[in-house]
């Protein structure tokens, strides 16, 4: 008995010794995206991003690794929308599928509890869309996380934007903010909308909350319509933001409403059809007003996929382009490699636009734009910068 | 209207539109409980089918707001009773605890089922043309008032099935006694059918009608909303209908009044310490009775 059991334990250890040597030969790169749970369409769009840049630089061959070619093989996890989960998936893919870096997740309160197991299994971590300040921040040292970077720019510089949006462009002097107080994301960024709004002289009438997965906000609407606001600024997610939009006309809210890059979904559309027209929010690219270099990854991912990619699919897109750039950059399929070159990487020109990261921040320096909802689309209005 | 009397009235709507939705959906926590002692903790997610099947109905079928209440109230009420067959049926001479156990491992199949399914939210059209008035400064929503009445309603009308009709009489008789009741030509397994499928019917009009309201719908949708409906029918005093009811206005009153007059971020701890103290001061709820148990 002790001897098939050994035998058994042999040929196991023997196989799993075997796939490890045959896939040496491929770059593995792992993806944590949001597939189930509460905004699959975020998810989606990033795993869409993902697996068509991989296919992209696969067809040419790979990614130049030294003298040599390698091929990407992707590892893709669901977080189903949880943070527990998001830890546990960047864990799996560290240690078991042992990937080279990781893409992902997307939204602030999945990015920050899977950045955590990143920096202290010092793997590299790219977070496509996560603009809390906190995901690559260590928060006991106040200092930059070392593996975690970002494609995008981090919520105060999206607050100030929108607060000067607001009083510039909107001459709303008085501001009312509904945010999820229980989510990552939606609470830094209406936290610093109102400091930067109250600091260039608007003044927030109503601070109002409610937590992730409520349906009715007639109470805290409500108080808003006393409160008499110019304008409503809603940092949630796509799923419900109109109903947020639809419970406050029907209260006889009528000012005009403003939103941050969490909007960007199409699927906001869908949702909110026709209760959204002429609102306004702050993203990371305009598909209709795009660079060249955007326009070719706009029209492949068209014709791949049948929709226009959202500002999660460019971003993923983009964190690849990264990820890519700087494994041919650092010469060797190497973890602490690869980090070393990605905070040393030239100004890389992305679909969402020119990014550096600066010396010892791990969030690179680019723009915004604001778009607005018209006809049932989303239209490029201004491009902004606080 | 000074502003003050017009916020007031414009919450205390809010507050009753709340309260309508969780009592429909308290109803069936109350009447199984009142009939077979289970906590059915998948009826929050058999509301939340409730609203798939309203979505259903309105999207592929196309029809309009009467059909479409009818065909999920019936819809739910079917799998109401496949589920009490299927599920609790064979285990009702098991412990209590498995019973329980085996109700919330339905509720996490119906929200994984219709994940798997459906793994987007979805938007349910507007069914029914909305008129907002301006009462004095008070703006009413048409469907508002639809929801209220229609609850009223249904809430009033089981109210008289089970208090005034022979099948009441039955329902109400099994709770008494479940040993002696079947002796005297009860059919047990047919009254308990009929309590699950009200049950059900009632959490699907209260799908349908929360669709309206907020018509973004998704899979974990009955999860919160049903903890609430629950948390109603302990308050009202669990087993009692009219309780259920009771407490369904009371905990949406305290919830929208919680974040009416206080910070908003205060609702949910302050309007659950009310609840405790209330539960301390009356321990089976409201209208509830203890139940003595016999050695």
């Amino acid at each position: 008995m002790r001897k098939v059991l050994a035998l058994a334990i042999a040929t196991c250890l023997f196989s799993f010794g075997f796939t490890v040597s045959a896939a040496e030969k491929t770059l593995k790169l792992g993806v944590i995206a949001e597939l189930t749970g509460d905004m699959p369409a975020v998810g989606a769009s990033c795993k869409n991003a993902a697996e068509m840049a991989v296919k992209e630089i696969n067809a040419a061959g790979g990614v130049q690794v030294g003298k040599q070619k390698m091929k990407v093989e992707l590892v893709i996890e669901d977080n189903a929308g949880k943070a527990d989960q998001s830890a546990a998936a960047a864990q799996k893919l560290i240690t078991q599928d042992e990937v080279l870096a990781i893409v992902g997740p997307n939204a602030s309160r999945y990015a920050i509890p899977a950045s955590e197991i990143a920096e202290s299994s010092e793997t590299v971590l790219i977070t496509p869309w996560s603009t809390n300040p906190k995901t690559t921040l260590d928060t006991t040292t106040n200092k930059p996380k070392k593996y975690v970077f970002r494609a995008c720019f981090i919520d105060p510089f999206q607050g100030g934007v929108l607060a000067k949006f607001a009083l510039e462009k909107l001459k709303a002097k008085n501001a009312a903010v509904l945010y999820d107080v229980a989510s990552d994301y939606n609470k830094g960024i209406a936290e610093v909308f109102k400091a930067s709004y109250e600091k260039q002289g608007g003044k927030i009438v109503a601070f109002e909350t409610y937590t992730t997965n409520d349906k009715d906000f007639s109470a805290q609407l409500t108080k808003i319509k006393d409160a008499k606001p110019d304008v409503i600024f809603l940092p949630n997610y796509y799923s419900e933001v109109p109903l947020q939009v639809q419970q406050a006309k029907r209260l006889g809210i009528n000012v005009p409403f403003i939103g941050s890059d969490s909007w960007g979904s199409n699927e906001l559309l869908t949702l909110g059809g026709a209760d959204l027209n002429g609102y306004y929010f702050s993203t990371h690219y305009a598909a209709d007003n795009a660079a060249p270099v955007a326009k070719k990854f706009i029209e492949d991912y068209e014709k791949t996929y049948g929709a226009k990619p959202d500002d999660v699919a460019a971003l993923t897109y983009d964190a690849f382009g990264l990820l890519f750039g700087s494994i041919k950059s650092a010469g060797k399929a190497d973890r602490e490699a690869i980090r070393a070159a990605l905070s040393t990487l030239p100004s890389y020109k992305g679909v969402t636009g020119d990014m550096k990261f600066q010396a010892d921040s791990r969030d690179p320096i680019k723009s915004a734009v604001v778009l607005q909802i018209k006809d049932g689309k989303f239209t490029y209005f201004t491009n902004a910068n606080p | 209207m000074s502003e003050g009397i017009v916020y007031w009235l414009q919450q205390l709507l809010n507050a009753l539109q709340l309260g309508s939705i969780y009592g429909l959906i308290a109803l069936g926590y109350t009447m199984v409980y009142g009939i077979l002692t289970m906590i059915n903790f998948a009826h929050g997610d058999v509301f939340m089918i409730g609203a798939f099947f309203c979505f259903l109905a309105a999207v592929y079928l196309g029809l309009p707001f009467a059909p479409v209440l009818l065909l999920t109230m019936i819809g739910t009420a079917l799998l109401g009773v496949a589920i009490e067959r299927l599920a609790y049926k064979p285990l009702r001479h098991a412990p209590r605890v498995s019973a329980i156990i085996t109700a919330l491992g339905v509720g996490i199949f119906l929200e994984n089922f219709t994940l798997a399914l459906a793994p987007y939210p979805k938007h349910i059209p507007a069914l029914l043309e909305n008129t907002n008035w301006n009462l004095g400064g008070v703006s009413v929503s048409s469907l508002q008032i639809i929801i209220i009445c229609l609850s009223l309603g249904l809430m009033f009308l089981l109210d008289y099935v089970v208090h005034r009709t022979p099948v009441g009489m039955a329902m109400r008789a099994i709770s008494w006694d479940k040993t002696f009741v079947p002796l005297m030509g009860v059919p047990v397994d047919l009254v308990i059918s009929v309590t699950f499928a009200i049950g059900a019917g009632l959490a699907g009009a209260a799908g349908t009608m929360y669709g309206l309201a907020y018509p973004v719908i998704d899979p974990y949708m009955g999860i919160m909303v049903g903890w609430k409906a629950f948390i109603s029918a302990v308050v009202g005093g669990i087993g009692n209908i009219r309780g259920a009811m009771i407490g369904a206005f009371i905990l949406g009153g305290v919830e929208i009044f919680v974040a009416a007059f206080l910070p908003s971020t205060y609702r949910d701890f302050v309007a659950f310490a009310l609840l405790l103290v209330l539960l301390i001061v009356r321990p089976y709820g409201i209208l509830g009775s203890p139940r003595i148990q016999k050695v």
